[in-house]
């Protein structure tokens, strides 16, 4: 039993990390007012970001000559640029041009996704692999690094120290939003602009920047997730739709765990663990049944959904202008 | 005695909106460490004048000088910066914060955020003027009252020291306004200047030094409070009739039509906003209703056409055609309608509860209609007869029957709204603020409209705002004051003064009972 647990739970982890990221960026979003549906869309965007930028660093650069340092900062400045970009256009978007911010949101999540598995397509072509996939080892490997007595340290390395820096920091961004958010005037601030949008103004907050600043950053950390995934969970390698549906989880998670982005980080391990389970029933199980253990985390989100609501604690209630516009003039 | 010393001075201020003039060169004075009020009927342009002082409006014309200064107040933050704080009808709060961290929300302090530092401050202001307030309080939790001072030390907090407040007693129960009264006094003592906003005479005696007076617009003038009573006020904020020349022929056979009889209606909050309303409306008159805004004129239209709860009471309908009689208390809209009652409602938020606004004229008039239909599919030919009928007839500005209404201008809204209400041949006709932000001659229209429908027999129920307009085009006027009667009178005999005092306290002086 505890040999499955130490195999089991690092695997939930880094399944775990991706999510992480995204829910944190959503809540930052969130928070803001901003109800962005496009986050699977933006990991999309940030995974493929990143894999382009890696893809060219390795193709110029022979194996053996590359750069540690370089080979981590492209792809994540690819992926940060990658992100902010289609963040930038969510708000320009809902916030500037007052459009619906579901029909935006989803709108992104399909042009994002597209726009990965387009120009993964294209990086694969270039290749010329013989599989449809696009293999990035070296980056990967750089990216994935652990710490070198890692290995040294049995069950405590491999439950604690077994993960690339990216899995540290998306626990040390959740940890930082959270104080932000709790501790903070800019906070402060930003739960007010995303509870009344009116008050804030009021009290000379500049509400549009906040939403564009947090929603854009938002972005960013949901991007991270993309790239982490791909170049650390999944040594490096891109296929079609490589990112599957964690996007939609992410944001499944922001519910679950009612807006609190450290409380995100035990719930997104929830969350890896469940999304993995299947992978651990006996062999020789019916596919359906599978099928079942992979709708574990949405099942428990609706039943968070139905609790916080029969709790009617208003803490626990979503930003209260969540998805909808600010019009100054409409006092 | 020394030399009075302006806290604020404002110089021949005028805003417009749109050819509308909300303030028309209006100078005021506000002394320092003198409690104003500032008291004018409903539309008088009082909050818009001190709008223009916390900087949410911009004045087309003239200066403000504060202590002296010429200061120009392009937004709350300049106000702030001058020291003037305003607590509007409107609380701005969150719901889900403190009281500290509403009143230090968007100051930017210097060093790290101090919730507990600054609950010490809060408690300090509360202490000092006799607030009662707990900062660590959520906003969700408190009451009306609570969050008022939450906003009183909020602008306190920022180190105003002169403060306007836009009828902070409208929402207050008299224990509560007695309480504010006395932190009021408390400020006044402290050397702070105060503005307060309303149209309760009996406060104004009570709190103020100085009382200026409004009236649609122009600046009346001021009096010392010892100097005045409930009479002079009146008269200075009602001013003298004017004379409209509405047409207006006697009532033929009137028979009662509906019967309100102990109306008693509360709202969310358990507030009661009617209290034991007793009317009869006549068919072949207009029944007027006037009274200061927020009186229960709403929720008293509201409740007979069946959309507020009714606590107590009975409202009974005489059909026309059959001769029966009918409680219709406590029926829904849908339900009224089917009992073979014909109403027809005019509410005050045309494109809210009037009209559908991305719909067009044909569209909207459907509304009324789709329901006689029986069948999947809707019948658009009668509902477009209608709405050419009334683009014809009311000279409705708009390209086409399926313009969307929303995009029309507020005459042409209202002419919609109202057409579409007739067309329907009702037996009793209600109509709220029907010429709101209307135009003088589309105003005439309105008007001739619903004295036609009185000539054919309709109960016609008409709250308006303008006591000329009401005492030349109806026929009777029930005062509301507080959510109640406050008097009945005869509109052809009774002058502007009496129905003013009847307006402000109950029953008045010369009740008619």
């Amino acid at each position: 039993m505890l040999n499955f647990l130490v195999t089991f739970i690092p695997r939930a982890i880094m399944q775990g990390i991706p999510l992480l990221y995204g829910s944190t960026g959503e809540i930052l979003t969130e928070k803001s007012g901003n109800l962005n549906l496009g986050i699977p869309g933006i990991m999309y965007m940030g995974a493929i970001s990143s894999v382009i930028g890696a893809f060219y660093y390795e193709t110029f650069t022979p194996k053996d000559s590359m750069n540690p340092l370089l080979a981590v900062l492209i792809p994540l400045v690819c992926c940060l640029i990658g992100s902010l970009l289609i963040g930038l256009l969510y708000c320009f978007l809902t916030v500037s041009l007052r459009a619906n911010q579901n029909v935006t949101g989803l709108a992104i999540t399909t042009f994002g996704v597209g726009f990965a598995n387009f120009f993964g397509g294209s990086l694969i072509k270039l290749s010329n692999a013989e599989v449809p996939a696009i293999v990035l080892g070296g980056t990967s490997g750089y990216i994935k690094t652990t710490l070198p007595f890692a290995n040294k340290m049995g069950w405590f390395g491999q439950l604690f120290l077994s993960y690339g820096f990216l899995a540290y920091l998306a626990i040390i961004i959740a940890l930082v939003a959270s104080y932000v958010l709790k501790r903070t005037r800019t906070g402060l601030h930003l739960r007010a602009v995303g509870e009344s949008p009116a008050t804030a103004d009021a009290a000379g907050i500049n509400v549009v920047k906040y939403k564009y600043v947090a929603t854009c950053t938002g972005s960013m950390i949901a991007g991270l997730g993309g790239l982490y995934y791909v170049l650390d969970y999944s040594n490096g390698i891109w296929s079609h739709n490589a990112f599957g549906d964690r996007g939609w989880l992410a944001i499944a998670l922001v519910i679950f765990t009612i807006w609190r982005p450290s409380v995100s980080i035990l719930a997104s391990i929830l969350f890896g663990g469940l999304y993995i389970l299947y992978l651990y029933i006996p062999t020789g199980t019916e596919m359906a049944i599978k099928e079942i253990y992979k709708m574990f985390p949405y099942v428990i989100t609706l039943l968070v959904l139905i609790i916080v609501s029969l709790r009617k604690k208003r803490e626990d209630q979503p930003p209260m202008s969540l998805g909808l516009p600010y019009f100054r003039e409409e006092r | 005695m020394e030399a009075v010393k302006n806290a604020v001075r404002m110089e021949g201020i005028t805003k417009r909106f749109g050819n509308v003039v909300a303030n028309n060169a209006i100078n005021l004075e506000l002394h320092e460490g003198e409690i104003l009020s500032l008291l004018g009927e409903n539309g008088s342009g009082k909050t818009t004048l001190m709008n223009m002082l916390s900087g949410i409006y911009y004045p087309d014309e003239g200066q403000i000088y504060i202590h002296d200064k010429p200061v120009t107040i392009a937004s709350p933050k300049d106000a702030f910066d001058n020291g003037i704080g305003m607590i509007h009808q409107h609380f701005k709060l969150v719901d889900v914060f403190t009281a500290t961290e509403n009143i230090i929300l968007g100051l930017n302090e210097e060093g790290k955020m101090n919730l507990k530092e600054a609950g010490k401050r809060i408690k300090e202001i509360s202490q000092k003027y006799g607030f009662d307030i707990d900062p660590e309080q959520k906003v969700y939790n408190m009451s009306v009252s609570q969050k008022q001072t939450v906003e009183i030390v909020k602008v306190l907090y920022r180190g105003a020291d002169i403060l306007i407040l836009d009828e902070p007693t409208a929402v207050l129960t008299p224990q509560e306004t007695d309480k504010l009264f006395a932190v009021m006094r408390n400020m006044q003592k402290d050397g702070k200047s105060l503005i307060i906003i309303t149209h309760k005479l009996h406060e104004v005696l009570e709190v103020s030094d100085r009382v200026a007076i409004l009236r649609k617009g122009e600046y009346i003038g001021d009096v010392l409070t010892k100097n005045a009573d409930q009479q002079s006020l009146t008269d200075m904020m009602v001013g003298r009739a004017v004379s409209l020349n509405i047409d207006r022929p006697m009532p033929v056979d009137p028979q009662p039509r509906l019967e309100v009889k102990g109306l008693t209606v509360y709202d969310e909050l358990g507030v009661k906003r009617l209290n034991d309303i007793t009317f009869t409306a006549y068919s072949g008159e207009i029944l007027g209703i006037a009274g200061v805004a927020g009186s229960g004129q709403r929720e008293l239209l509201e409740a007979i056409s069946g959309l507020y709860p009714i606590a107590e009471g009975s409202i009974i309908y005489h059909n026309p055609k059959t001769n029966q009689t009918g409680d219709m208390a406590g029926k829904d809209p849908l339900e009224i309608q089917k009992s073979g009652i014909s109403m027809a409602f005019v509410p005050e938020d045309r494109l809210g509860m009037g009209l559908v606004g991305s719909m067009g004229m044909t569209g909207n008039m459907m509304l009324r209609s789709w329901r006689k239909k029986k069948g999947i599919f809707l019948d658009k030919k009668e509902p477009e007869r209608v709405a050419n009928a009334v683009w014809k007839e009311l000279e409705v500005v708009t390209p086409s029957v399926d313009f969307p209404v929303r995009r029309m201008s507020g005459g042409n809204v209202q002419k919609v709204l109202v057409g579409r209400e007739i067309a329907q041949d009702p037996a009793v006709l209600m109509t709220a603020y029907a010429v709101r932000g209307l135009d003088i001659n589309t105003s005439y229209t309105i008007y001739n409209l619903l004295t036609a429908e009185k000539m054919k027999g309709v109960a016609v129920i008409y709250v308006g705002e303008d006591l000329d307009v009401l005492l030349e085009l109806c026929d009777r006027l029930l005062v509301l004051c507080g959510g109640q009667v406050s008097g009945v009178v005869d509109a052809r005999t009774t002058d502007k003064r009496q129905v003013g005092v009847l307006m402000t306290r109950v029953g008045g002086k010369n009740n008619e009972k």
